[in-house]
């Protein structure tokens, strides 16, 4: 049978991996790296000339329609002519520079640190359940439970929390005749409904690897464990979670960029308030016309989660490739 | 009423699913230092039996004894048992001396003592300084010692150990077979094996238990169960046995004659009391028939027989060779004398076969 053993370095099985690989290199490529260098090449653009006077420069302090401040503004030229570009940090100090942008980063990226262990303080004994504890149909059951409000699209789960939340809508009014409050309250737009939004859009992706991850796990070894003195606890601590880690890894790095990136949630459910990051690039990008502030601001983004993401394993002591292959 | 050189007292234990009765009303009793098996084929209630005494389970009536105090109520990370599992459950997110320091550490005990306790338990077991390797780096037999290190380093009364060969390659499992009598010999732990291998029960068993749905069909040294069972299924199960069906033509106490349906007939010992027209069940050794080229070398009491040679199974030492008997054709397993007597023997041949009928022994069929 040596016909079968096929030589990975002849030129046609190069070729046949190549044109095989084909349709993944051209996605990456085309919708992955372009678009960032783009950004990184946009985000870094300045506009020139410089000494052309602004047209209609709007005054910092003053506040658009968009929300955003304006302080950065009139320190630069407006758009003046088109497609002249000079390579400069100025759209990354206008970050620096801004409290009201820097601030709106760091809280983005605390709420998704928090949304994330949430979702994994509810999707760990809920992986744990479907997997050691439901048995036969039961399991594949609870799965489907986990799937199915995934048929209906995002915003209209979203519009549903709302339905559920505002002042009059059902929550409230139930309380009210359970006679908990005097009258109905307002739980949109707090930081702790976008939480809830957060987890709920977030908990099917941090089910299943934890799933996977525990699946593998032999019952036997906790029985092991338990008959040589171990407590639930200890358990828990050092055969369930070390064996788990991976799978904690690869579902906690899903969900924060998800909830890092999430546009919809925050905003519905927070309303002005949300000072979500994505909101601002949108604004950038969208209400101000000002694509080379939105590039900065997307290149920083996608800087903060992978720095964040590299810190979590570095700090849990894994490897990103092994959390991938074992996910 | 507890006695005091007893280690495992099971006393009625009983444990049902739904309407099927895993473990029957089953009682035993387990001497202090020596080493008992259940043996039994796979689903008879061993396995439910090993976690009631280890407790995974709880009996639903009957109790558990464990040097002479009561196990009820009392968790599996309380009792002064260890286990040692099928597939050995070995943490592999430890190394070899965290595991076996494992149990240590649970209890509390000082780091220097850990250590101290682990390496010296390592090297009882012939793993002298493997503290820091992983698991996956050591072989089949090292983990098994491993193991038993984890469990025995708690000095338990009791050691379970749930099948753990059943996982090792033949080779393997042999020379396990002998380390593992070694290690009992040596701790002189109580040790309760469950196999369904009934050479490894044989061979390292004190006292051995045949179990069958749920209950003891017997219990005894591996000697009384290979030379005097006392029920079909004890015949059957352990060693290898010719199992011939027929009625009870004579019976005259010592000896009973039995008529198959081939119309073959032979005479074997009784056990029980049987009497003339039952129906009966009879079981011969292969190792019990002789041979012969020469039908007269066989003279009474043995009752001889011809045959014609169907097929040779060379095993080595465990040579035998199937006969069909020439007049009725019921089939024979006979076992080839060490000597090399027959070691010319051809499929085909003619020969005379007989055994001593004291040495077969004969049941009554129940419910027949």
């Amino acid at each position: 049978m040596s016909a079968m053993n096929v030589d990975l370095a002849a030129p046609r099985t190069r070729l046949a991996l190549f044109l095989l690989a084909a349709p993944a290199l051209v996605w990456l490529l085309g919708l992955i790296v372009l678009p960032h260098v783009e950004l990184a090449a946009l985000g870094g653009g300045h506009l020139a000339p410089p000494d052309v006077e602004p047209i209609g420069v709007r005054r910092a302090g003053q506040v658009g329609v968009d929300g955003c401040a304006l302080a950065a503004v009139d320190q630069r030229p407006a758009r003046v002519a088109p497609r002249i570009y000079e390579f400069s940090f100025d759209n990354y100090r206008t970050f620096i520079d801004e409290p009201l942008y820097w601030h709106t980063f760091v809280r983005t990226a605390a709420m998704s640190i928090i949304a994330t262990a949430c979702t994994l303080l509810i999707g760990f004994p809920t992986a744990w359940y479907i997997v050691k504890i439901a048995r036969g149909q039961a399991k594949s059951m609870l799965l489907v439970l986990c799937l199915i409000p995934f048929w209906v699209s995002e915003t209209v789960r979203t519009l549903g929390w709302m339905i559920l939340l505002r002042e009059s809508g059902v929550v409230p009014q139930f309380l009210v005749a359970l006679g908990i409050t005097t009258q109905p309250v307002e739980m949109l737009y707090r930081d702790a409904t976008i939480l809830v939004g957060l987890v709920y859009t977030s908990l099917l992706f941090m089910v299943i690897p934890l799933a996977n991850a525990l699946e593998s796990l032999d019952d036997a070894l906790i029985e092991a464990a338990y008959d040589l003195g171990g407590n639930a606890w200890s358990i828990l601590r050092q055969i369930v979670i070390p064996h788990a880690a991976p799978g904690i890894a690869a579902g906690s790095i899903v969900v924060f960029m998800l909830t890092l990136g999430n546009y919809l949630t925050p905003t519905l459910l927070g309303g002005k308030n949300s000072l979500w990051f994505t909101e601002q690039i949108y604004a950038q990008f969208i209400t101000r016309f000002n694509w080379e502030q939105g590039a900065a601001f997307g290149f920083l983004l996608l800087i903060l989660s992978t720095v964040i993401v590299w810190l979590g394993l570095a700090l849990t002591g894994q490897r990103f490739g092994d959390v991938m292959r074992r996910a | 009423m507890a006695t005091p050189d007893l280690d495992l007292e099971v006393d009625c234990v009983s444990k049902r699913y739904g309407t099927h009765r895993a473990v029957d009303d089953l009682s035993l009793g387990v001497r202090r230092g020596s080493f008992f098996s259940i043996l039994g084929p796979s689903g008879c209630g061993k396995t439910t039996l090993l976690r009631l005494i280890a407790g995974f389970l709880e009996p639903d009536s009957g109790e558990v004894r464990i040097g002479g105090r009561s196990m009820r109520g009392v968790l599996p990370n309380r009792r002064p048992v260890n286990m040692v599992f099928q597939h050995l459950a070995l943490f592999p997110m430890m190394s070899v001396g965290e595991n076996v320091g494992y149990g240590l550490a649970r209890r509390g005990a000082a780091q220097p003592l850990i250590r101290e306790r682990v390496a010296t338990m390592l090297k009882r077991v012939g793993l002298p300084g493997a503290e820091a390797k992983r698991i996956d780096q050591l072989s089949g037999g090292q983990k098994q010692r491993v193991a038993i290190a984890r469990s025995l380093v708690l000095e338990p009364t009791l050691l379970l150990l749930d099948e753990p060969l059943g996982a090792l390659d033949l080779k393997l499992r042999e020379h396990m077979k002998i380390e593992l009598k070694q290690l009992q010999a040596d701790f002189g732990t109580t040790f309760v094996y469950i196999t369904h291998d009934q050479s490894e029960a044989l061979v390292l068993s004190d006292h051995v238990a045949v179990m069958s749905a749920g209950r003891f069909e017997q219990v005894g040294t591996p000697q009384e169960l290979y030379y005097q069972p006392r029920t079909p299924f004890v015949a059957a199960f352990v060693g290898d046995n010719n199992r011939l069906k027929g009625t009870a033509a004579r019976a005259d106490g010592d000896l009973v004659e039995l008529e198959s349906a081939q119309g073959l007939t032979l005479r074997a010992r009784p056990s029980g009391a049987i009497a003339a027209g039952d129906a009966v069940e009879a079981f011969v050794r292969p190792e019990v028939v002789s041979l012969s080229r020469d039908g007269a070398e066989l003279v009474a009491p043995v009752q001889s027989f011809a045959g014609r040679v169907e097929s040779l199974l060379f095993d080595g030492a465990n040579s035998a060779v199937l006969l069909r008997e020439e007049r009725t054709g019921t089939e024979f397993r006979v076992a080839l004398p060490q000597t090399g007597r027959f070691a010319d023997l051809r499929a085909g041949e003619r020969v005379a076969f007989g055994f001593d009928p004291q040495r077969a022994v004969c049941f009554k069929v129940a419910g027949a």
